[in-house]
């Protein structure tokens, strides 16, 4: 067994170098192919840190359960699949009642918990992942659930090198840009924004000028969770749906807003963005650039270690340059 | 969580009216306690092993050697410290005679020493791992599914046979993951495109893809159980790359995970002791007969606690019901005289099968139900490859 570990190291590193060497246009189109892995992963992000920087910023309100409601718009999305039969009609009503259940989380829970202080908001929306974890499982059953990808936007474009892109995760992102694009809109050139970014400098001067600052906060809440619910199906046809998905997600996404800067939506696009390539080339690169310095066997155990520590290596030197984030929106304290 | 079979009550009442008879000692009913995985993601795979033990108690009218049984489930939850004292609950309180777990093998390595040291027999209906199959061997200990590697050693086998000059490796990154690429590499020797170890639990392969399709190897090996199978080969399907290379995998899609995967694994490779339609006598009967009790395709999990019940059936006919001479019970275990599922089947010195191992194909069944099929037979009669340094004989 131990010849065979030494012999099978020793066939890699001849094939190790190809990648960087001989075969030049595969491996751009392969760097090519993981950028736009990690602009998709990215979007999700975003899609998620963007309700939780507003909820964070604006309300200075800790939501955990914000990755539950990711979940629970891919459960969502399962369900009206079921019922009709068509993707985009699944969303509609995937997107509506995702809406209508973090309204109705605002209105029994977390609207009375915006004046006590971050550990009641934690131990509470804690309780609600726990609550609905298991409200899935009681319904849908532990095991993974799956939806098709939509017909249309089924099979893959060739791009150069003969690399193969599938047409759904080009979708996604163009999905998520196009959130992107209205959310700028919405928070610079409506009167609505500039409640939002109001709220998030000062919200007590916001208030102290005649604003309900309640219905604001509501909204806002509603929004951020349909946003999640909206990447939750997304992300329904490629991952599985099973009880728990959105718990490690909820961590990437307080990495992301914490890079972007608390309550800065452009913050979190930009460092949702860089985040996902970060994550995505560290995975796909490190074990391959490792075997350049050292034999093959140590690398592959530990490149994995590195890829998956680079995000947070890569906060803890943004918190140590920018304390507030790449984007502080200079929040009144 | 608990099901009494036959209740305590009826029992306790049959064995007094036995009693009350003949005069003689009162006959206890045999008790066989069930520890296996039943909440999390990963429940769909304990579920089939207690309904298949049910299946052959049912089918045996409640009885294990002609003698009434009491069969009692326990969730292990996946934590080994709920499965130690489910475990100690089993033994010292409920005293059962046998032990039949674990799903997972680090579920079996925290029963392990609680049950069988206290001279209580343990069967392990599917995990196997290398741990108690060599000089950990243990006269208390069988197991009636498989040791873990044979499943990855067939396919480095397989693969060799092909012909494939260059495999392309994927697994998690823990112990198991590991583990299944050394097992696949042991039969193995063309040269491997890639070996890639993410992390467990793993959502997004489209990096990894990106890097297999770049890499056009001959073949895949890969093992991600549970959901980061279902995940992984929707994402490999939906990237094109099924037609490029053959897909080589274990535990990754099985009657568990078919369900959510369908048509994204169709023609797709496994490895296992069995599959539903293995042209064996009782299997076809037995397929029908679950799938009409509990409306889900069997896997070789609900296949493997089939067999040990029937297993036990044998060995307590052939010791008249007297569970308490545990020479002579572990004689007739030992024995095997059952009709297995998957045909051949005897144990080896260190209580693991002696069976045959098959590739086996994803297909679409007539019903549009999804199970996995015999595609060739490429182990026969085959003992594992810890089994010599087991100090055991018999």
């Amino acid at each position: 067994m131990q010849d065979d570990l030494v012999r099978s190291s020793g066939r890699r590193e001849t094939i190790a170098p190809a990648f960087f060497g001989c075969d030049r246009a595969v491996s751009t189109t392969l760097i090519l192919v993981q950028i736009l892995n990690g602009l998709q992963l990215g979007i999700l992000l975003f899609l998620i840190a963007a309700g939780l920087t507003l909820v964070f910023g604006v309300m200075g309100f800790i939501n955990l359960a914000h990755g539950v409601q990711y979940m629970v718009g891919a459960y969502f999305a399962v369900a009206f699949y079921g019922l009709t039969g068509n993707f985009l009609a699944a969303m509609v009503l995937a997107l509506a009642s995702a809406l209508v259940l973090g309204l109705l989380l605002e209105f029994l829970v977390f609207r009375h918990l915006y004046d006590r202080d971050h550990l009641d908001q934690v131990l509470a929306t804690f309780g609600i992942i726990l609550f609905l974890n298991q409200a899935t499982i009681v319904i849908w059953g532990p095991a993974p659930l799956i939806i098709p990808t939509p017909d249309f936007l089924s099979g893959s474009i060739p791009l150069t090198g003969g690399l193969l892109y599938p047409v759904y995760r080009l979708a996604i992102i163009g999905a998520g840009l196009a959130v992107a694009a209205l959310l700028w809109f919405i928070v610079t050139r409506t009167r609505l924004g500039m409640l939002v970014r109001a709220g998030a400098t000062n919200p007590d001067m916001v208030s102290a000028l005649g604003v309900d600052v309640r219905r604001l906060f509501m909204l806002v809440f509603g929004f951020g969770a349909m946003l999640a619910g909206f990447a939750g199906v997304l992300s329904a046809p490629i991952f599985s749906v099973e009880p728990g998905m959105g718990d490690n997600l909820l961590i990437v996404a307080f990495v992301v807003i914490i890079v972007g800067g608390i309550g800065s939506i452009r913050g979190s696009f930009i460092a949702a963005l860089l985040i996902g390539l970060v994550d995505t080339l560290g995975r796909s690169l490190a074990t391959d650039i490792l075997k350049l310095f050292i034999d093959a066997s140590s690398a592959n155990q530990i490149g994995p270690a590195i890829a998956s520590m680079l995000i947070y290596v890569l906060m803890a030197a943004i918190l140590f340059f920018r304390p507030t984030g790449l984007f502080s929106v200079g929040r009144a304290t | 969580m608990k099901t009494y079979l036959s209740g305590v009550a009826l029992s306790a009442m049959l064995a007094a009216t036995a009693a009350m008879a003949t005069g003689t000692a009162i006959a206890e009913p045999v008790k066989i306690g069930m520890i296996v995985t039943l909440s999390g993601p990963p429940a769909a795979l304990g579920k089939q092993s207690r309904d298949g033990f049910q299946l052959a108690l049912d089918k045996l009218g409640g009885k294990l050697g002609g003698q009434e049984t009491q069969f009692i489930v326990e969730d292990d939850e996946l934590k080994p410290d709920v499965a130690i004292s489910r475990a100690k609950s089993l033994v010292e309180r409920e005293q059962v005679d046998v032990v039949v777990g674990t799903i997972f093998s680090n579920m079996l390595a925290a029963i392990f020493k609680p049950v069988v040291t206290s001279d209580t027999f343990l069967i392990s209906p599917n995990a196997g791992p290398s741990t108690f199959a060599g000089k950990n061997c243990n006269p208390f200990f069988f197991s009636t599914s498989y040791q873990n590697n044979q499943n990855f050693e067939l396919l480095g086998k397989y693969a060799e046979e092909q012909g494939f000059k260059n495999v392309f490796m994927m697994a998690p990154n823990y112990q198991a993951g590991k583990d299944s690429i050394t097992g696949f590499k042991s039969n193995y020797t063309g040269a491997i495109a890639d070996e890639i170890y993410t992390p467990l639990g793993h959502k997004d392969f489209s990096a990894e893809i990106a890097k297999m399709s770049a890499a056009k190897p001959d073949a895949l090996f890969t093992f991600m159980p549970g959901g980061m199978g279902v995940r992984f080969v929707k994402q490999f399907r939906a990237a094109g790359l099924a037609d490029q290379m053959a897909f080589l995998s274990a535990f990754t899609v099985d009657e568990t995970t078919l369900p959510a995967q369908k048509d994204d694994a169709i023609g797709f490779f496994g490895a296992g002791n069995w599959a539903p339609n293995l042209d064996t006598p009782g299997n076809a009967e037995f397929v029908a007969a679950f799938e009409a009790k509990y409306g889900y395709v069997p896997g070789t999990y609900a296949m493997q606690a089939y067999d040990t019940a029937m297993l036990l059936d044998s060995a307590i006919a052939k010791v008249g019901g007297n569970m308490s001479d545990k020479d002579a019970l572990r004689a007739a275990i030992r024995a095997a005289e059952f009709t297995s599922l998957r045909g051949d089947f005897k144990f080896n010195n260190n209580h693991y099968p002696v069976q045959d191992f098959y590739l086996l194909k994803v297909a679409k069944r007539a019903d549009g139900k999804f199970q996995t099929e015999i595609e060739k037979k490429v182990f026969d009669d085959q003992g594992d490859s810890f089994a010599s340094e087991c100090k055991m004989t018999w």
